[in-house]
Formats: structure tokens, sequence, C-alpha cells
């Protein structure tokens, strides 16, 4: 659809206290496009999330979000190493996260569980060695 | 209850104020933001022992307008100028979080979900 607004991130691997700045601007756009408030909280947590997921787990990526009347389609990509059992990893309280992760208050399993949770459609493509790409779709009621 | 009732029964300092007449309906008390992410309520306030950015940013995610640092903990300020740009206040309690839950429940706040 032509009448998308699309946006790029790029997302640092580097720097944990960096992550989650990609989901706050694309809050912050859909709040000055007038968006509702459950639709954008849920665009927001999902690709918090995501966008954490990034850093722990690939050492970053990118994120392309199309923003359209009714839904927000959001890639999530990285070149990480692949998740090797996702119905497991979509499990509550099932995480591969190092220790260290935990004591920055993530890696407690609900990640990929809290995404499906408040997106309309989430579909994972992975390849263990060569990266993981995630798609959201949140739809917007009026 | 509003921002700055919760400051009173919690005794608390603030380390960044925003707005202190915002209505609080709800809270929430957890060192897991996955924990905090998993429920969304209204016009909530977070406490909470852990001490980083992404407390910060959780808050925002979930439009929440307060966050209270419990057992005196105080942020550092890279998370401090974080919240300044949310309009999100900060505070802290000397209570630890059972004993700052407790107080903020008895008086009348509620978790916000059934479970």
């Amino acid at each position: 659809m032509s009448n998308a607004i699309h946006l790029h991130y790029d997302v640092s691997g580097e720097d944990f206290t960096r992550a989650g700045e990609a989901s706050g601007l694309v809050k912050k756009t859909l709040k000055k496009l007038g968006y509702n408030t459950d639709a954008i909280r849920r665009v927001a947590i999902a690709m918090y999330e995501a966008e954490i997921n990034m850093v722990i787990h690939a050492e970053g990526g990118y994120c392309d979000v199309d923003i359209y009347p009714d839904r927000v389609e959001i890639l999530l990509a990285d070149h990480g190493p692949g998740i090797p059992d996702v119905d497991k990893a979509m499990q509550e309280g099932y995480s591969t996260a190092p220790d260290n992760v935990r004591t920055l208050g993530f890696g407690a399993g609900m990640g990929l569980p809290n995404i499906k949770k408040y997106t309309d459609d989430m579909r994972i493509e992975t390849t263990l060695g060569v990266g993981t790409n995630v798609y959201l779709t949140v739809v917007v009621k009026a | 209850m509003v921002v700055r009732d919760i400051l009173d029964i919690l005794e608390g300092e603030i380390i960044c104020e925003g707005d202190l007449d915002q209505e609080i309906k709800t809270a929430c008390g957890s060192d897991m933001m996955s924990d905090v992410l998993a429920f969304v309520k209204d016009q909530s306030v977070l406490l909470t022992g852990l001490v980083n950015p992404q407390v910060v940013r959780t808050a925002e995610m979930m439009d929440m307008a307060c966050i209270v640092f419990v057992r005196g903990k105080v942020p550092d300020d890279s998370i401090i100028s974080l919240a300044e740009s949310r309009g999100i206040t900060l505070m802290k309690t000397r209570f630890r979080m059972f004993t700052a839950c407790g107080l903020l429940y008895s008086n009348g706040l509620s978790g916000g979900t059934k479970v």
C-alpha cells in the first residue's frame, strides 16, 4: 500500500541501556498521528520485547515499521544464532538468556509470549547460524 | 489516589518530578520487567528494586506515570534524565518491596488484574 508511513531503525547490540529506543520513537510517532491508546501500547510493548530479545540474543539488528491507517506492521531482523526450538521458546517461563540478563530485569521467558499476546499476528522465520526475522501485525481498531 | 498521595503514604522522596496530581488507579511491584509488561493496567505506578534505564523504558511503554524505587535505591543520572524527558515521576522510599506494596494496598490501591 502506498500510503504507509515507513520507519527504519538500527538496533545496537552493544548497549543494553539503549534497547527500547526504537520502540519509544515508534510510540511517539503513533501518538502524533493520533492512533488510539490501546493500539499504541500494544505496538510499543510488543516491539520493545522484540528489541530486547535482539540485544540479548543476537547482538542487535534492525526494525522496519510500516504504519497503515488500519494496522501497524513491524519486521525485526537479526543475524543472531537463530532459535533452535520455536515452540519451546513460545512457552511462558522458558528462557535461554544468560544469568546476567536476569539481573537487568529480563530473561524470565516472557518475551515471546508477551509479544504474541499483544499482537494480532506474529510470524517467526529463523535459521540456525543465520538469523531470525520476526513479523508482527497490530490491527488498529477505530 | 494521585502520585502525591503515594509520596505521602510511602514517606518517599522525589528524585524526578512529573505530574504529582496525576491519578493512579493500580500498582505493580516487580524486579522482572517482562512480568510488568505481561499485564497492562491503566494509570499505574511501578514499584521496583531494579535500578537501570529499562525500568523507565518499561514504564514508558506501559504509560505509567510514576516509578517508586524501594529500599532507598537511587538511580543514576542517565536514568533520571530518561525519566525527565518522558515526564515520569521517580521517587524512592526506605520501605522494602513487601511493605511498600502492602502500604499502598491497604490504602486502597489494587493490583488491577483479577489474577
